[in-house]
């Protein structure tokens, strides 16, 4: 019963704040209006989203945030010194293939948008029984750390969050 | 005096970055690398912008807004799915079925393959949209 | 300083619209058109902050929010159309 009234606790939580950051003014009436449109929403587009993602490890999610975050930035500069003194003829780009292990959409979702967003990689497709990932490197010598360092950084924390 | 050190620090960096995105789409050969320089670059340029901007209206205005998070945050989720459609995109159109490595699983890739829970009659409308998954 | 600052960024980010828009006239294929656009979109929407600092009011928040949400959905539906319209069955 309390499994149909609120599919999705995370997302009806997640809805209430974005709410409140958008009305970017905190009162009672705009806590309630939140939380009646986080409880809403989810109801009315469960039928999308029938799984709930089975999620653990609050500290395990922050310590990849932060790893991802500071993927990022490295990954700027990276990406900004290779455009601004690497002659084009030197860039030696090339696909990678990355086998996976997850096999929940949602971990698989996330693990792309990392690639995309961390150095020099990104997620360009995937095979279709979803069980392998195609990446494009701007700039690597040796492919097959690319796909170690996938595995190893982010899929192996991704797999003890997504059980 | 800090702040404002901070803020201008903040604003030259995303300027820069920004700049940089956009050179690079002139300046890389291949569409496939050129998709590299504005998913990257072009996030952290504007995420410097907004990280002055917040600063800015929390200490020199007073006010405090929560939007500049939810900007960010909005376009540091789309980012990787608009780069994934472009990709998508640019292999069906340049047609790079020979030069891609193997899955390296029994399944080829999916704008190639059906997926093999779908082989047996589904709507095409059904297909498609499993496949850009 | 912040004004000197400004006034960088402002010039870093238009010349960033400019190099987007020879890539629209030149590139090669559409994905290049499509990715040029994308780009375009974050560009201005770095823009529009800016102007809200410079002017001084956080009123440019929602328009650079819209213009987020917008830029996204065209691209997406663009990507779309284009992965959809070649497909022979």
């Amino acid at each position: 019963m309390l499994k149909k009234l609120i599919p999705h606790p995370l997302l009806s939580l997640t809805l209430t704040v974005v709410w409140l950051m958008l009305v970017n003014k905190f009162s009672l009436g705009n806590l309630l209006l939140g939380g009646v449109l986080g409880l809403l929403i989810p109801v009315l587009t469960a039928p999308y989203w029938p799984g709930r993602p089975n999620v653990r490890g609050p500290f395990k999610m922050v310590e990849y945030v932060l790893i991802v975050i500071w993927d990022i930035i490295v990954a700027n500069v990276e990406v900004a010194l290779l455009i601004l003194f690497k002659p084009n003829r030197d860039l030696k780009s090339a696909w990678v293939t990355v086998p996976l292990d997850l096999r929940s959409p949602e971990a698989i979702t996330v693990l792309a948008g990392t690639i995309t967003m961390t150095p020099g990689t990104v997620s360009a497709m995937l095979s279709s029984c979803g069980t392998s990932i195609l990446v494009h490197c701007l700039h690597t010598d040796d492919p097959e750390a690319v796909r170690d360092e996938i595995k190893n950084r982010y899929e192996r924390r991704l797999k003890e969050i997504f059980q | 005096m800090i702040v404002d050190v901070i803020i201008s620090i903040c604003l030259v960096v995303g300027g820069i970055f920004g700049i940089v995105g956009s050179y690079g789409l002139i300046k890389l050969q291949d569409t496939m690398q050129r998709l590299h320089a504005p998913t990257k670059a072009t996030t952290l340029g504007v995420g410097g912008v907004l990280v002055a901007s917040m600063l800015y209206f929390l200490f020199k205005e007073d006010t405090y807004t929560f939007h500049e998070l939810l900007i960010s945050a909005f376009l540091f989720l789309t980012a990787p799915i608009t780069a994934h459609f472009m990709a998508k995109t640019h292999i069906r159109m340049r047609e790079l079925r020979g030069t891609l490595p193997e899955t390296q699983r029994k399944h080829g890739w999916s704008l190639y393959d059906t997926p093999p829970e779908m082989l047996t009659d589904p709507p095409a409308d059904e297909v498609k949209s499993l496949e850009s998954r | 300083m912040i004004t000197y600052a400004l006034m960088f960024a402002f010039g870093c980010f238009g010349l960033g619209l400019l190099a987007n828009l020879w890539r629209i006239i030149r590139g090669p294929g559409r994905a290049d058109r499509i990715l040029a656009l994308d780009t375009m979109v974050i560009n201005s929407i770095a823009l529009i902050i800016l102007y809200g600092i410079w002017q001084g009011t956080a009123v440019y928040y929602e328009a650079s929010m819209l213009v987020a949400m917008v830029g996204f959905v065209s691209t997406v539906a663009y990507c779309r159309f284009v992965l959809r319209g070649d497909i022979i069955e």
